[in-house]
């Protein structure tokens, strides 16, 4: 009854090709941002910052670079635990090498220094596809660590290895380092992500986000309409690594303040980031968005619930939460195999001829 | 076809109708030891609907995959306008106006019908990727003029009702029409069908036959055609050209090359037979 779009008619292409032509999701997604950007904050403390946001959103806008590439191009990659790797590893040359630099440029110079490796990663992709690619990407993930951990170069020939954030501000707060606010961090990474997503959006409603997924689901008949395969796949990859090379930049100087490559960057995130997507939705902005909620939300509420709630050794919780999150992956897939976003567009659906049954 | 924004190449520049828009000359096309193509020659003239009919196997796509760029033949020579080409990509084959539809529906499946035809108006949107990240200004502007364009080709194929449906959920005669509309989009000068009407029932046949009448006259784009039948090709061609086993055996218009004995035998089968 609420979520219809009844009465609302639309008169220009403009306003039929905006994001949300229908007015209740508009509304609903003011609203949220707002409370996201104006509520929040005031609440924020350390525990719920540090465990459930700053993920949330770092792993959200890497998922959704990791979607533009493998969702909207289909062009699969597993080396995006490398390529944030490397965004990590240029904020932190950045910062010691140019100590006035503001610190969202140093995460914007990031992306930009990540964009460059993808492609270069990214060129194989016009000569092999589908699991050969995944497998030459897969050469990236380990070559790009191993390069940042036996380059002394890139961590300062600091003796342990580990780089460690230097205190930067914004505005006058101090946003990295252990004395930053919480909320600072908050709504640093927040508008990051915002701006991003919106950003995404729109490109991929435009010519570009078109040609990427021409070429992803016939490349034969995108080349013959005038698509350039190479020119277009290596953009995704460039756009993909971009965001991808931010999110490492931010996870390493915003969340984490002090990394060591092998332990935050390994294999595993680049299949954590990837599940994101295929969990969310491949090709699609909120899907990221869901999938990152779900798989950094899921296992932080099974362990609460497990030692809190029953009381569980959290030793025992730990290897029961990997246990359920493996089983909740397959069931999830198993009943919608188009992921998170479907779901919400189907239950959209259903909701606006609620409570009538057609 | 051109009313509201310059197309990405100018139709007609050069070539009035009637002259020779594209000419193949001796082409052999051979994949190793098979010969799909051995020493054709045949012209499409401008404004003309030009059939190319054969058994199966007698090299029909090959020579639409050689004049897209898709194939390069290892002889002969393909004059476009009056220039003789050289080995080129199929993009670049686009850019210079020769669009294409396919025998088995070539649709970017997950995107809607809309976004489909809204892509083949791509090489035409010119506007740079920092303002395709604001989609606004210009960007958006130019978004709206093809958006412009694109419905007026959604009218005159008549699938206004499916603009926004993904096209993987769409019926296979309504698939093969927004393939059309997607070459349309395009605004080629030389349009390559091949078998626009494969596996429709005869009211389907009936509207794409019209549709391809309607294109050719009231956009006077070039068309050329493959299409096993018979019925259709003869009505709708001006000129036929006949191939088997990868030889031109008969060229002309369709009341000669259905009387020709080459044909005949080698396609029709004997009149009694029909």
């Amino acid at each position: 009854m609420l979520y219809r779009e009844a009465g609302q008619f639309k008169t220009t292409y403009d306003a039929d090709q905006a994001i949300f032509p229908i007015a209740q999701d508009r509304w609903a997604v003011i609203a949220f941002a707002a409370i996201a950007f104006l509520v929040v904050p005031f609440f924020v403390n350390d525990y719920w910052t540090n465990a459930v946001l700053l993920p949330l959103l770092i792993y959200g806008l890497a998922a959704l670079g990791l979607n533009i590439l493998v969702g909207y191009c289909g062009q699969i990659s597993l080396g995006t635990g490398g390529f944030m790797a490397v965004g990590a590893f240029a904020s932190y040359k950045l910062m010691t090498s140019f100590p006035e630099l503001n610190i969202a440029i140093v995460v914007l110079l990031s992306g930009g220094a990540t964009a460059l490796v993808g492609v270069m990663f990214g060129l194989p992709s016009l000569r092999i596809k589908g699991f050969y690619l995944a497998v030459a990407t897969l050469a990236a993930q380990f070559f790009l660590v191993w390069l940042f951990n036996k380059v002394g170069w890139f961590y300062n020939y600091s003796a342990t290895g580990q780089i460690s954030v230097p205190e930067r501000s914004i505005f006058g707060l101090v946003v990295t380092g252990p004395t930053a606010a919480p909320w600072v961090k908050y709504l640093f990474c927040l508008s990051f992500l915002a701006l991003f997503g919106l950003i995404a959006k729109n490109v991929v409603r435009g010519r570009i986000g078109r040609n990427w997924m021409a070429i992803r689901d016939m490349d034969i008949a995108a080349e013959l309409i005038g698509v350039r395969p190479l020119q277009t796949k290596l953009s995704a990859f460039a756009f993909s690594s971009f965001y991808v090379g931010m999110a490492g930049s931010l996870l390493f100087t915003i969340y984490l303040g002090a990394i060591e490559v092998t332990e935050v960057f390994g294999i595993n995130v680049s299949f954590l980031v990837l599940f994101m997507v295929i969990i969310g939705g491949l090709g699609s902005i909120l899907g990221s968005f869901l999938g990152a909620t779900f798989l950094v939300l899921m296992p932080i509420f099974l362990k609460n619930f497990m030692v809190d709630g029953l009381g569980l050794l959290p030793v025992l919780a730990k290897h029961v939460e990997i246990l359920l999150m493996g089983l909740l992956i397959m069931g999830f897939l198993i009943v919608e195999p188009h992921g998170l976003a479907r779901m919400w567009q189907i239950l959209k659906e259903k909701f606006r001829l609620w409570p009538f049954p057609y | 076809m051109n009313a509201f924004v310059e197309p990405a190449t100018m139709p007609g520049s050069g070539v009035t109708k009637g002259e020779v828009l594209l000419s193949v000359a001796n082409v052999s096309l051979a994949f190793g030891g098979v010969k799909a193509i051995t020493d054709i020659s045949f012209d499409i003239r401008k404004g003309e609907i030009r059939a190319i009919i054969g058994p199966n196997g007698a090299g029909k796509t090959s020579m639409l995959n050689v004049i897209n760029g898709f194939y390069h033949p290892q002889e002969g020579t393909i004059t476009w306008r009056g220039k003789a080409r050289r080995k080129m990509k199929p993009y670049e084959a686009a850019s210079q106006g020769i669009a294409r539809t396919f025998q088995n529906v070539a649709l970017f499946k997950g995107m809607t019908t809309l976004d489909n035809i809204m892509t083949g108006r791509g090489l035409a949107m010119k506007k740079n990727f920092l303002w395709q990240c604001l989609h606004w200004g210009p960007a958006l502007k130019e978004e709206i003029v093809h958006r412009h364009r694109v419905e007026e080709i959604i009218d005159f194929l008549e699938i206004q009702a499916i603009r926004k449906t993904p096209v993987g959920r769409l019926p296979y005669g309504l698939q093969k029409r927004v393939e059309l509309a997607r070459a349309l989009a395009m605004e080629p000068e030389l349009l390559l069908l091949d078998e626009p009407m494969a596996g429709m029932n005869l009211e389907e046949k009936e509207d794409m036959s019209r549709f391809i009448l309607d294109v050719n006259q009231q956009f006077g784009t070039t068309i050329a055609l493959i299409e096993h039948d018979m019925g259709v090709v003869m009505d709708l061609s001006d000129r036929v050209v006949v191939l088997d086993y990868g030889r031109k055996i008969a060229d002309g218009i369709p009341e000669e090359v259905q009387k020709n004995q080459d044909v005949i035998d080698a396609y029709l089968g004997v009149p009694h037979e029909e």
